[in-house]
């Protein structure tokens, strides 16, 4: 065996810890947090980054990522991130977040560090499920999508519509970018960092909110295998939460 | 070593803003809700004068968290509210609690429960010393009973969150709040900001680790650790407890009252005094740590008791927990929506005299 011809194409980044993730096989969380460290590497933010960890499966983000942390109650992540950013102005803050946290139990948080428009960036994770306290329906629930609390099935006149929340956002004031990424594909992924670098840069230069949606997989809930979930981000998932960029204030014009 | 400024006449609110002000607070989260709003008020322009940031958050939830977030910072900041907005902020103070976050939380006591009314109160007694959100834990609690104590007792409440990587709790109520008096504001000197934050994110560098601020304690035997830890904390604070004992020395009947109705007390004693009766007033000014070795060597002197609060009996379970090896304490509630005056105490204390 020789390593003469060897050449390292793909590493770990610096600011990811090498540490086993508690993931579940095919979960795509792993891939977002990546996907962040290699930004706060490539960015030169390691040494500047406030991470505001939130709930659900992706609470331990800070045992995964190499950089000062502090974990916020049930939904409240952009409160939190708000009062780190206003006490820390030169600091890169973060949220990550999934859809029960961001879109049900701090749906008003989000809305109004949005609306604010807080120097901060968001990262929500959609995978359309409670992952963490074992798959009861989220806000994004897909009608007809079964939980362990909509075991028919999600019914639109009983459970209402799963929330847009990229849509909601964007339409606010103060927000600087507003992007749908999915993580199902090499594609799609490379798209999905994209969407988040200019979140990321927004905040850097000091423009505005930025507010990143990934779609997501969580085999485990859904019942499937991890290629089973990736199709289905495809098949159920996109045609209902579109992807692409929904605001970007560069194109548009600033905001005040 | 202060620094004293001229005299001025501010509400009891003011007092508690100002006071943020010389601790060098650097960040203000505020709800509107009466009878505090004087507080958000000053803040909104004071505070940003002062080279800070002030954010109305969109309720008492958001305003905790924002709290706790700047607090994590390492950063001096402060929140204010009344009763029901109290309810709202206990979720973020647990966490605070648990994640030993220093922080300053202001509440101006109103009539409940529920909505209650916007007059003063002291129902919250329990959800201020016990810890009023979920889990074991307590918050350093002050109950200032006049404008200038307001204002001293602020600047403490920022060194003590500090020193101690604790949520403090200033409990006044209405009265206090929309009080005006003559103070002499102070600034102490040199504060300084960076003490006493080793462990805040602030951005990792090169020279130390990362660092996390956290409540959850997921591995068998960290929880109760960190329980075990907070504990003794809370029991350190046992040194720090204070009160103001007003003609207790040679006095038969001593009342147990803190805040605004110790300071009616006050004056009630000052007229049974001047009758020659030998009545003297307790007035806790830390409510958590309790003064309770105080209270326990006057009942050691043989003195009788007579606790009054606004409330219906709170307190008076400190009282008798203090003494309860030895004497035991009459109780005068006020009920929450009726404003008290020194004339309505004197019955009830001259009853407790005179042994009816
Ligand atoms: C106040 C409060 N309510 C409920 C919970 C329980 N809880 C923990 S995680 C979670 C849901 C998280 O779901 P999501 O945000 O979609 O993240 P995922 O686990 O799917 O990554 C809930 C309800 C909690 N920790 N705190
Ligand atoms: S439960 Fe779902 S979201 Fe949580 S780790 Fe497993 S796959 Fe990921």
């Amino acid at each position: 065996m020789s390593d003469m011809n060897e050449k390292l194409v793909f590493d770990r980044p610096e600011s990811i810890i090498d540490r086993p993730t508690h993931y579940c096989p095919g979960c795509h969380h792993g891939i977002a947090h990546r996907l962040v460290g290699e930004l706060i590497d490539e960015m030169n933010l390691a040494e500047k980054t406030l991470m505001t960890a939130s709930i659900g499966c992706s609470v331990f983000i800070y045992n995964y990522l190499n950089v000062d942390a502090v974990e916020a109650p049930h939904g409240r992540a952009p409160a939190v991130a708000t009062g780190v950013k206003r006490s820390r102005p030169d600091n890169f803050v973060f949220t990550y977040q999934g859809d029960g946290d961001l879109a049900s139990i701090g749906m008003a948080e989000i809305m109004h560090a949005a609306n604010r428009g807080e120097k901060i960036s968001v990262v929500f994770i959609n995978n359309t499920v409670y992952g963490m306290t074992g798959g009861q329906m989220a806000p994004t629930t897909l009608i007809g999508q079964m939980t362990t609390t909509t075991p028919g099935g999600r019914c639109q006149t009983h459970e209402g519509s799963p929330i847009r929340m990229t849509e909601i956002i964007a339409s606010l004031g103060g927000v600087a970018f507003a992007a749908r990424g999915s993580l199902d594909s090499v594609a799609n992924i490379r798209k999905a960092k994209k969407y988040l670098k200019k979140a990321f840069e927004f905040q850097v230069n000091g423009t505005g909110f930025g507010f990143v949606e990934l779609l997501s997989g969580c085999p485990t809930n859904w019942k499937m295998t991890p290629l089973q979930a990736n199709e289905r981000i495809q098949k159920e998932m996109i045609p209902y939460f579109p992807l692409g960029i929904f605001k970007d204030v560069s194109e548009e014009g600033g905001i005040c | 070593m202060t620094k004293k400024a001229e005299r001025i006449f501010v509400k009891g609110n003011e007092a508690i803003a100002r006071g943020a002000l010389a601790a060098k607070c650097k960040c203000f989260f505020g709800y509107p809700i009466t009878p505090q709003n004087d507080i958000p008020e000053f803040m909104s322009s004071e505070m940003i004068k002062a080279g800070g940031d002030f954010v109305q958050a969109e309720s008492e939830v958001a305003a905790a968290n924002m709290l706790l977030g700047a607090g994590a910072s390492g950063v001096r900041a402060m929140t204010s509210s009344s009763s029901p907005g109290m309810s709202l902020k206990q979720e973020a103070i647990s966490y605070m609690a648990g994640s030993e976050i220093p922080a300053v939380i202001v509440n101006m006591n109103r009539g409940g429960p529920g909505l209650g009314d916007i007059g003063p109160a002291q129902g919250d007694y329990y959800q201020s010393t016990r810890g009023g959100g979920h889990g074991d834990y307590r918050h350093f609690t002050f109950g200032p009973g006049t404008v200038q104590e307001a204002y001293d007792l602020t600047i403490r409440a920022f060194d003590i969150a500090f020193e101690h990587r604790t949520p403090v709790l200033i409990l006044g109520d209405a009265i206090l709040g929309q009080m005006k008096e003559p103070i002499t504001p102070w600034e102490p000197e040199d504060v300084d900001e960076e003490a006493g934050r080793d462990w805040a994110i602030t951005g990792k560098t090169a020279d130390r680790e990362k660092r996390l601020v956290k409540s959850l304690f997921l591995q068998e035997g960290e929880l109760a650790e960190q329980n075990k830890h907070l504990q003794a904390k809370y029991d350190s604070w046992i040194d720090l407890a204070e009160a103001e004992q007003f003609e207790t020395e040679d006095a038969e009947l001593v009342i147990c009252a803190y805040g605004s109705i110790g300071r009616i007390a006050k004056s009630a004693v000052r007229k049974f005094r001047k009758q020659g009766k030998k009545v003297g007033l307790f007035r806790p000014i830390t409510l958590y740590p309790y003064p309770s070795a105080e209270l326990k060597a006057l009942a050691e002197q043989g003195k009788r008791f007579l606790t009054i609060e606004h409330n219906l009996g709170q307190m008076l379970d400190d009282v008798r927990l203090a003494i309860r090896t030895i004497a035991d304490s009459d109780f005068y509630p006020i009920y929450p929506g009726n404003l008290p005056t020194p004339d309505e105490l004197e019955e009830p204390i001259l009853k407790c005299l005179e042994g009816k």
